[in-house]
């Protein structure tokens, strides 16, 4: 694989402090309440469905017991409600920022929404897997990065819906028959669970922690990357940048190791409850399941 | 009974005494007076000579007296009868007629006469004893009156006198025959009935011959008296009919009769001639006891101690209790009136209530079959020194009943080796429950006892339907504390009376055990409770465990809803029933206890919802398969994907790593050598 190290000259002339921003301060700070608040959420919840296995009480006793455990399962909850309006608000800005109409905005050569591309880029991923194919040349948010976007979209939907039901049961069942609670309670848990056991294995390798991203990925939280990463995983973007002159300016400095170190030990310490959670849920489903 | 009559048939039974006789006297009588005409023998020619109070006779050196008062003669109750009627030898004879013969009363009064002479009385007069009463010396001769009349020396009042004639202390008899009682007029008439009858004048009142009778006069060794051991309550019983519903209330009636080799006998405590309205300290009888059994070293046969410590009984319960009451079959005219018994003590004698619940219990069937296990009365209340159950030295005292059973039923003592149920380490488990905790901790005396579910004398194993533990029992058992929670309970589906069933119904141990009951307020009893309803419920304990409900449950909270919480707990009822937590009309209402929100859809919740269940839950099977598809499907394109992605990866890798080491090696050319 050596086509976009020759298809890079320009790199060379570019300092290795230089990075290139990927993602907004905002974005990073979002992603890091999202951590925060999912995993709050998935222990928290997992020691219910769990109930029936040791590890469960231990979890919820943890917390303090089932109530506190709720408690702490509703705040995570409020906060990322938070942090999905603060999104959706964001876009809003950014749409009047870029001045483009929705359409354009939504349809965008930048937008996390699907188009033609990525299923170009999917039929060749599974081309280049199968050895039928080279690396197909990514663009700045690649199909699986759009998958997990819209996952957490079609989650916040779902869980979130049912979760306020059953937070806020009397409410509902003004409406709502009584064996809807049943229903939601069904919905949530396994929704739930497919969240956590996606984002703990398929995200996980996906983004942070692919081969050849090892030790980690820490984009998401530096914002930053370097110009060569950049033009071996999204050449596309990356010839792109370099054909409008874009680069130079989304280049800033690169965080000292020590920011660095810190970083990679929150991501570990999430991964490492990420990986124990799904451990957990294995052994409760697979091996405790009554 | 006429109150006037004085017995003197101690066989009541016998055919009427007096029919043959009747009719020989009736015909003697005719023979009599046919004869007086013939002969012309008139009583006017015999008072001729024997109306002069001149009238004696020399008798060896003695002159005696041949007046016969007319006068007192006409008004005797023989005053019509001529006197060859007795003095029949006489009849038709001329006078100066010779010594007549001893007047034969038994002519006319014969079965008067064979009582007598069966009796003491007649005995010693066959014997020659010259101090021997015969009729005339009690009933007077020419004078002899009717026993009704109160100047007969018979008639109730005056007995005492007559018989005191020869049996006050210091007559002829007193002090050479051998007469067992002493100072009997004395005692007599300080006695209750000597009190009535000649300090009250109450005719009714018994006199000498009421118990002893008029002419069967007897020793109590004979059989045949009516003061002897087993006829005396017989006797008694003469006037106090009515004694055995009465008497302290464990005599049943006629027990006394037909039981009197274990009773004591009416003169076993009330001392005859000394009978007082009080009952008996038999001060003089327990020190006779004492005298031997006083000492330390007294032995049976058999080696065991015979000593018994006054002190013991002074404290006990039965201080008052004279050593014959218990110890029966003592006879007083022995030396050692102990050596006539032959049976152990009977408590039943006068504990017949629970003496008759023993003997049905365990314990007493034990017992009957001479099993060393069984334990009588004394074991578990002690002998000489028994307490009452009020008194905290008590082996019976409740905080001491549950070491008292301990002694057998502990684990590894004699009661708990042969029990073959489920229950075991009762006394431990007893001692850390609430009913323990309550006794030994708080020294709650009214908390539940061994005996307070088990009863004391009516221990029965819990399969009897007789016993107080018997499933059908246990709740009215407990409701002997717990009254409030039996009235619910027995009108709950789980109760027997309500729910005619062939399956098992709870009673208050299924769900609360029997010896390890805890506080209904306690975590681990609320969280147990819940498998408690589960070994009968099962499936709906199953699907509970699904719920939200469930789950904190199992998490090992109490504060969600509970099986009972929704049901109830003493008071379960089918929801249709409109009594029902759940029924329609209460549902709401139920949630509302910790769902103020609560309303009617609130309530259609499903409490025991289950996604397993196609026909019963449509909706949640086909909401938790379309979950379980998008999951599995979900996976199985990620799972795929990433796999697939695996070797790629790890080929990047490879190159990465083999270009940074070419670019190293270009920076540093040196190190490469």
């Amino acid at each position: 694989m050596t086509s976009p190290e020759e298809q890079t000259p320009p790199v060379m002339e570019i300092p290795e402090d230089r990075h290139y921003m990927r993602f907004s301060r905002l974005n990073r700070l979002l992603h890091v309440l999202m951590i925060v608040s999912f995993i709050s959420l998935a222990l928290t919840g997992m020691s219910l469905k769990f109930s029936y296995t040791t590890w469960a009480a231990v979890m919820s006793r943890f917390f303090g017991g089932f109530e506190s455990a709720g408690y702490v399962h509703r705040f995570a909850a409020a906060v990322m409600i938070g942090v999905f309006i603060t999104h959706i608000v964001d876009l809003f800005r950014r749409k009047k920022q870029d001045g483009v109409s929705w359409r354009g905005f939504i349809f965008g050569k930048n937008s996390m929404m699907f188009n033609k591309k990525d299923l170009q880029d999917l039929i060749a991923s599974v081309k280049w897997f199968i050895g039928k194919g080279e690396r197909p040349p990514y663009s700045r948010w690649t199909y699986w990065e759009k998958f997990d976007y819209f996952a957490v979209f079609w989650g916040m939907m779902v869980i979130g819906s049912t979760g306020l039901t059953l937070w806020f049961p009397e409410l509902f069942t003004n409406v709502f028959p009584g064996w809807m609670i049943n229903v939601a309670s069904i919905i949530h848990s396994d929704e739930a669970l497919l969240a956590v056991g996606f984002i703990f294995t398929v995200h996980f390798f996906n983004t942070h922690l692919r081969p050849e991203k090892f030790p980690m990925d820490t984009v998401i939280f530096t914002g930053r990357m370097s110009v060569e990463e950049l033009a071996e995983d999204k050449p596309a973007e990356f010839a792109e940048l370099v054909e409008s002159g874009n680069l130079e300016k989304n280049l800033v400095e690169a965080y000292p190791p020590i920011v660095i170190r810190a970083i990679r030990f929150f991501g570990w310490t999430a991964v490492a409850l990420g990986l124990g959670m799904v451990g957990l849920i294995i052994y409760g489903m697979v091996f405790a399941y009554r | 009974m006429s109150p006037f009559m004085i017995p003197r048939d101690p066989m009541p039974h016998a055919p009427h005494p007096r029919a043959l006789p009747r009719l020989a006297c009736a015909a003697l009588l005719l023979f009599a007076l046919v004869s007086v005409r013939a002969a012309a023998q008139e009583n006017s020619d015999c008072l001729m000579c024997h109306a002069e109070k001149s009238m004696t006779m020399k008798r060896g050196t003695r002159t005696v007296s041949m007046f016969v008062d007319e006068k007192k003669f006409k008004l005797s109750i023989h005053g019509s009868i001529p006197c060859a009627g007795c003095h029949a030898d006489l009849a038709g004879k001329e006078f100066p007629h010779e010594k007549p013969k001893q007047v034969d009363c038994g002519t006319c009064h014969g079965a008067e006469e064979a009582l007598h002479v069966k009796s003491l009385h007649g005995k010693a007069i066959l014997r020659g004893d010259a101090l021997a009463p015969r009729c005339k010396d009690c009933h007077g001769n020419h004078d002899i009156l009717a026993a009704k009349n109160p100047k007969s020396p018979v008639s109730p009042m005056q007995i005492p006198y007559l018989c005191g004639k020869c049996h006050r202390e210091g007559s002829p008899v007193m002090q050479q025959r051998a007469i067992h009682q002493d100072h009997i007029l004395e005692n007599f008439s300080e006695s209750i009935h000597g009190e009535g009858l000649l300090r009250k004048g109450l005719s009714v009142s018994a006199n000498c011959a009421s118990c002893h009778t008029a002419h069967s006069i007897l020793p109590h060794t004979d059989p045949l008296s009516s003061i002897a051991r087993k006829n005396i309550a017989k006797t008694c019983t003469q006037c106090h009919t009515m004694i055995e519903t009465v008497h302290r209330k464990v005599i049943e009636g006629k027990l006394w009769e037909r039981e009197q080799h274990v009773l004591p006998a009416c003169v076993d405590c009330h001392q005859p001639h000394k009978v007082r309205k009080v009952f008996y300290n038999q001060g003089m009888a327990d020190s006779d006891c004492q005298r031997c059994h006083a000492k330390a070293d007294i032995k049976a046969k058999d080696g065991h101690s015979l000593t018994v410590n006054p002190a013991d009984l002074q404290h006990s319960r039965h201080a008052k209790v004279a050593c014959s009451q218990c110890h029966s079959e003592v006879n007083v005219s022995k030396i050692r009136p102990c050596e006539t018994i032959v049976n152990p003590v009977d408590c039943t004698q006068c504990h017949a209530e629970v003496g008759n619940l023993y003997k049905k219990s365990t314990h007493g069937l034990l017992f009957a079959k001479n099993d060393p296990n069984g334990p009588t009365c004394k074991e578990c209340h002690g002998g000489h020194g028994v307490l009452g159950k009020h008194q905290p030295n008590s082996p019976i005292f409740p905080t001491n009943i549950p070491k008292l059973c301990a002694r057998c039923h502990r684990e590894g003592e004699k009661a708990a080796v042969k029990y073959k149920g489920a229950q075991h380490d009762i006394v431990n488990h007893y001692a850390e429950s609430i009913h323990g905790k309550g006794l030994v901790e708080s020294g709650l005396t009214v908390t539940a006892t061994c005996t307070s579910c088990h009863t004391a004398h009516s221990v029965l194993p819990q399969k009897d339907p007789a016993s107080s533990v018997n499933p059908r029992n246990v709740p009215a058992t407990c409701g002997a504390c717990h009254h409030g929670i039996q009235e619910q309970f027995e009108k709950s589906i789980h109760s027997t009376l309500v729910s005619k069933t062939d399956k098992k119904l709870p009673a208050c141990n299924d769900c609360h055990s029997a010896h390890q009951i805890r506080r209904a307020d306690e975590q681990g009893f609320k969280l147990t409770i819940m498998t408690q309803c589960g070994r009968c419920h099962e499936e709906i304990a199953e699907t509970y465990f699904d719920t939200y409900h469930g789950k904190v449950t199992q998490l090992g909270y109490t504060k969600t809803a509970k099986c009972y919480d929704c049901h109830g707990a003493h008071d379960i009822l089918p929801a249709e029933n409109p009594r029902s937590h759940l029924n329609r009309l209460n549902v709401v209402k139920t949630c509302a206890k910790c769902h103020p929100g609560s309303n009617r859809r609130f309530a259609g919740y499903l409490t025991h919802a289950t996604h397993h269940d196609p026909d019963k839950y449509p909706y949640l099977f086909y909401t938790f398969w379309g979950m379980t598809s998008l999951l599995i499907i979900t996976f199985l394109a990620g799972g795929l994907h990433t796999l697939l992605w695996l070797p790629r990866a790890l080929k990047i890798r490879r190159e990465q790593k083999a270009r940074e080491k070419a670019r190293h090696d270009a920076l540093h050319p040196e190190k490469k050598a």
